[in-house]
């Protein structure tokens, strides 16, 4: 199958790309861009004229909920979504029921993802069994049924000396490691930010030092164990710095953030709404300009959705009662864009944040529209005025504050290695 | 997705209390108000006849999710008083101890028809949440919520001291203890800063008085004796055994030695200080017999005034309500 | 219309006395509604024979506009003995639409069941919207639209007639 994006304004911040070009795809790669190959007779023009071209997203933490609470989401609504929202991969946690810390469940899992047939999907192994912090998990064997890495997701290892075991293990396979730098102890039954809001409104803190002593201790354990690491949803000014230092002084670590810890700050708990409890949760506002920074001096390298949908019940108690997690995925795009509108951050260093930051935080071949790459790519328009309701969302989850809100930029299609996706043929 | 913040969504349109949640937001004229009709109910409670038709054929529902015969039965007693039908439901001991979650409760308490909760919950914004979700014109009253809010205690407090004291300009006031777990204390500092008193300052160790209620308006001492030094009002804050469990706090020795209000601590306030406590008390842990029973005590007026003031709340509210249904349904009509 | 308050008043007096005789009335309370109600029933009190001293009354806990207008800021002292088997003399200083007559007869039942309460009105404005009536009247005074009367005291009591 030939297929030729024509006219559209090709953005690609793997190869310093952004100009009004054609590009090639021949069955599920891309073969060329701005020449047409000699003898391409295209099956399908597409008419890519005042659209934006780019690499399909890439989300490193996307909460698929099946198997096991499926009254959340399912395999195929949340790649359905994440089709929508431009996206090609995503990653989804351990933290499904069961747990996937046995080969089947990740099988399992990319089974019923290439049945749906939407998106990539790479499931995070767990680190140990049950993520209970106790045993180790197989990890070699959940890394050969196709698991991108292993993690702990934010439960805490049982001790300094499990965890440091663990990190020996999976650095003698050379696996990537994401760790979720949380004190459990520091951060126990807190729902916010330990701040003025949360001391004015009674809600129970989680201070900085939950984030930052964690962080400290996994980059000695780093330093110490060589493994491969990546540090997922960082929400402090001073994880930055720390993760700044650690990497000036050598040490090769990657970072993401939540796109929520970018936009909202813990203010927002004035309401008492549980479609703001979140964890990590929304932190000052130095922390979020902090953030910021890291996005643009390169010390976090990706930013992903965090995407947990939840049932309407969920949210739906006093604040500290309600599940954590907010669903945004679906306008992961536009949202993002406010950073750019807000004159923050420049477009190419946010979408390479989404882009091709992920796929090197992963160590995966993706991202970028490179020839010879799969043809993963998304045809954005970005003035498109929509709004993001409940009857036409695709997600199951109804909890995000950005829901029913007005939106200016809109996935029109998305091609996974060649084939369309979205919208489905 | 706007969501409303208590201080908005418990007043009506005209700007009146149409619930009482928290007095975070509210202005130094519905707080006066409130203190000048407690006032009237005041001397109303030094009759033969102590019932106003008020609330006459008003259905009032005390929704204690937290147990407090205390405050309950000065709730019940207010109401009563006020002439409404009282219904008591410890729902800590029904239902949602078996995990019914807080909205069914609520949707099952439809069919009842009250005209107005009185809340106890021990999660902060739990009032708010009920305030949301349950049908119109319903008045909720915040009987206390987690850590963040017990608006009718402070206003009782507030009174007492305006009884005592004449008025709030000039006043050095002194809250001691375990401020971190206290929703009254909270309730408390927007209350003396509103009717502007000209210092508030709170007293105790670091672990129960962190340093962000600076930000609140509120000067922090760790020392007793710096912080009751020209102290005009003094409240004391009940300590709680569990804090002993949290490393909060060695012993409840060691407390009462370092913050404990004596005769000889007491001495370092003002000559005609005035000494509150929330209750009930813990003597021998956070003030001695002598100053509670004694003369700079006003601890049994707090109990009074405490019926007062919660008179004027529920009346308050409930006209609030009324107010806001009738300015609806003409507007509805026109 | 006849404004000349002391002659009012002391004419007033005069029918109260002959009334309380007629009626077989003795040592009844004369109770006075907050504010103007007050000042008149001090001056009639004079008059009357009785030990019991002048009680008050504020009716803003029985007003029947408590929906639309709320609770009324200041409540003064309602100051009122037993009224259980008392005659009670009911002074007000001026008569409208006969609620407050309402409100105050609430309140006095709430302190007992009296014997008899029997009502006296300084002006009656003859625009009632309730079965009640006043047993003495000062005055009947027809007002248009745009006239208010207003009575002020208690030193010195005077009377004023309004155009709004």
């Amino acid at each position: 199958m030939k297929i030729l994006i024509k006219n559209g304004q090709v953005i690609d911040p793997s190869q310093d790309l952004n100009t009004v070009t054609d590009l090639y795809i021949e069955d599920e790669k891309i073969v060329a861009i701005g020449q047409s190959p000699s003898d391409f007779q295209a099956d399908n023009i597409v008419d890519a004229t005042g659209l934006w071209v780019l690499p399909g997203l890439i989300d490193l933490s996307v909460s698929l909920r099946e198997p096991g609470y499926t009254q959340k989401g399912t395999i195929a609504s949340e790649t359905y979504a994440a089709a929508a929202a431009g996206i090609t991969t995503l990653v989804c946690p351990p933290d499904t029921s069961p747990i996937v810390d046995t080969p089947a469940v990740a099988a399992l899992i990319q089974d019923k993802a290439f049945e749906a047939g939407r998106t990539n999907v790479l499931p995070i192994g767990a680190l140990t069994q049950g993520l209970e912090g106790k045993k180790l998990s197989n990890m070699v064997a959940l890394t050969e049924a196709g698991c991108i890495a292993v993690s702990n997701h934010r439960h805490p290892l049982a001790n300094t000396k499990i965890l440091s075991r663990a990190l020996e293990y999976a650095a003698t396979h050379d696996l990537l490691v994401i760790f979720h730098a949380d004190e459990h102890h520091l951060s126990n039954e807190g729902c916010a930010h330990e701040g003025l809001i949360s001391t004015m409104h009674g809600l129970k803190g989680i201070p900085e030092t939950a984030e930052t002593i964690a962080l400290a201790r996994d980059l000695i354990l780093i330093q110490k164990t060589g493994v491969k690491a990546h540090f997922a949803r960082i929400s402090c000014a001073k994880s930055v710095e720390m993760i700044a230092d650690a990497k000036a002084q050598g040490l090769d670590v990657t970072a993401d953030v939540a796109l929520h810890n970018l936009l909202l700050t813990d203010d927002v708990l004035s309401s008492f709404d549980g479609h703001y409890h979140v964890l990590p949760p929304l932190r000052s506002d130095e922390d979020r300009l902090t953030l910021i920074e890291g996005i643009k001096s390169g010390v976090i390298s990706a930013i992903c959705s965090d995407h947990q949908p939840h049932e309407k019940m969920a949210k739906v108690a006093p604040f500290a009662a309600t599940e954590p997690g907010m669903a945004n995925m679906e306008v992961l795009l536009p949202l993002s864009m406010l950073l750019v509108d807000e004159g923050d951050i420049k477009l190419s260093t946010l979408l390479n944040c989404l882009t091709q930051g992920p796929a090197n935080c992963l160590g995966i071949d993706a991202g970028t529209l490179k020839v010879g790459s799969y043809a993963d790519l998304v045809l954005f328009n970005s003035t498109l005025k929509w709004t993001w309701s409940e009857e036409t969302k695709r997600t199951k989850g109804t909890n995000s504050p950005w829901l029913n809100e007005a939106f200016s930029g809109k996935t029109i299609t998305t091609y996974l290695a060649g084939k369309q996706v979205f919208p489905f043929v | 997705m706007v969501r409303s913040e208590p201080r908005a969504l418990q007043l009506n349109d005209q700007g009146q209390l149409k619930h009482f949640l928290t007095l975070d937001g509210l202005n130094k004229a519905i707080l006066t108000d409130i203190l000048d009709k407690a006032d009237s109910f005041l001397s109303m409670g030094e009759q033969s006849v102590k019932k106003v038709p008020l609330l006459r054929g008003k259905t009032v529902v005390n929704l204690f999710f937290e147990n407090s015969t205390r405050t309950r039965t000065t709730f019940e007693l207010a109401a009563k008083r006020l002439s409404a039908d009282v219904i008591n439901l410890n729902i800590e001991t029904s239902a949602t101890s078996k995990g019914e979650s807080l909205m069914d409760t609520l949707q099952n308490l439809e069919a009842m028809q009250s005209d107005m909760f009185i809340v106890r919950h021990c999660e902060s914004g739990a009032a708010h949440f009920i305030a949301e979700h349950c049908t119109p014109n319903v008045a909720v009253i915040n009987a206390g919520d987690g850590q963040h809010s017990h608006p009718t205690q402070a206003m009782l407090d507030m009174l007492t001291i305006r009884r005592s004291k004449g008025q709030f300009e000039g006043l050095k006031v002194a809250i001691v203890g375990d401020i971190l777990h206290s929703r009254v204390a909270r309730s408390q500092i927007h209350a003396l800063n509103t009717l502007g008193v000209d210092e508030v300052r709170l007293i105790g160790p670091k672990t129960l008085v962190p340093s962000f209620f600076k930000e609140m308006g509120a000067k922090v001492f760790y020392e007793l004796e710096q912080g009751l030094k020209d102290v005009d009002v003094i409240i004391m804050l009940r300590l709680q055994k569990e804090r002993m469990q949290g490393a909060l706090l060695p012993s409840e020795s060691e407390f009462y030695r370092l913050y404990g209000l004596t005769e000889s601590s007491l001495a370092w306030a003002k000559a005609d200080a005035i000494v509150m406590h929330p209750g009930p008390i813990n003597r021998g842990v956070e003030i001695s017999s002598e100053v509670a029973d004694g003369k700079h005590s006003v601890i049994l007026n707090q109990v009074t005034n405490g019926i007062a003031v919660r008179m004027a709340v529920l009346s308050i509210a409930m006209s609030g309500q009324l107010q806001n249904k009738e300015k609806n349904e003409t507007g509805a009509n026109t | 219309m006849n404004l000349d308050l002391e002659r009012t008043l002391e004419k007033m007096s005069q029918e109260l006395v002959a009334y309380c005789a007629h009626k077989n009335i003795e040592n009844p309370i004369v109770v006075g509604i907050h504010s103007g109600g007050v000042w008149v029933a001090e001056r009639l009190l004079a008059s009357v024979n009785t030990s019991e001293p002048l009680a008050t009354l504020d009716i803003s806990f029985y007003r029947d506009d408590f929906t639309r207008a709320g609770l009324h800021p200041k409540v003064k002292q309602t100051l009122l003995p037993s009224t259980e088997n008392r005659h009670i003399i009911l002074v007000d200083d001026v008569l409208m639409s006969g609620r407050t007559i309402r409100a105050a007869m609430n309140e006095i039942f709430d302190f007992g069941r009296p014997s008899s309460i029997s009502l006296a009105i300084l002006y009656d404005l003859d625009k009632s919207e309730l079965p009640i009536k006043a047993d003495i009247v000062g005055e009947v005074i027809h007002l248009d639209s745009k006239q208010k009367i207003k009575l002020s005291g208690p030193e010195p009591l005077a009377v004023s007639l309004i155009q709004t």
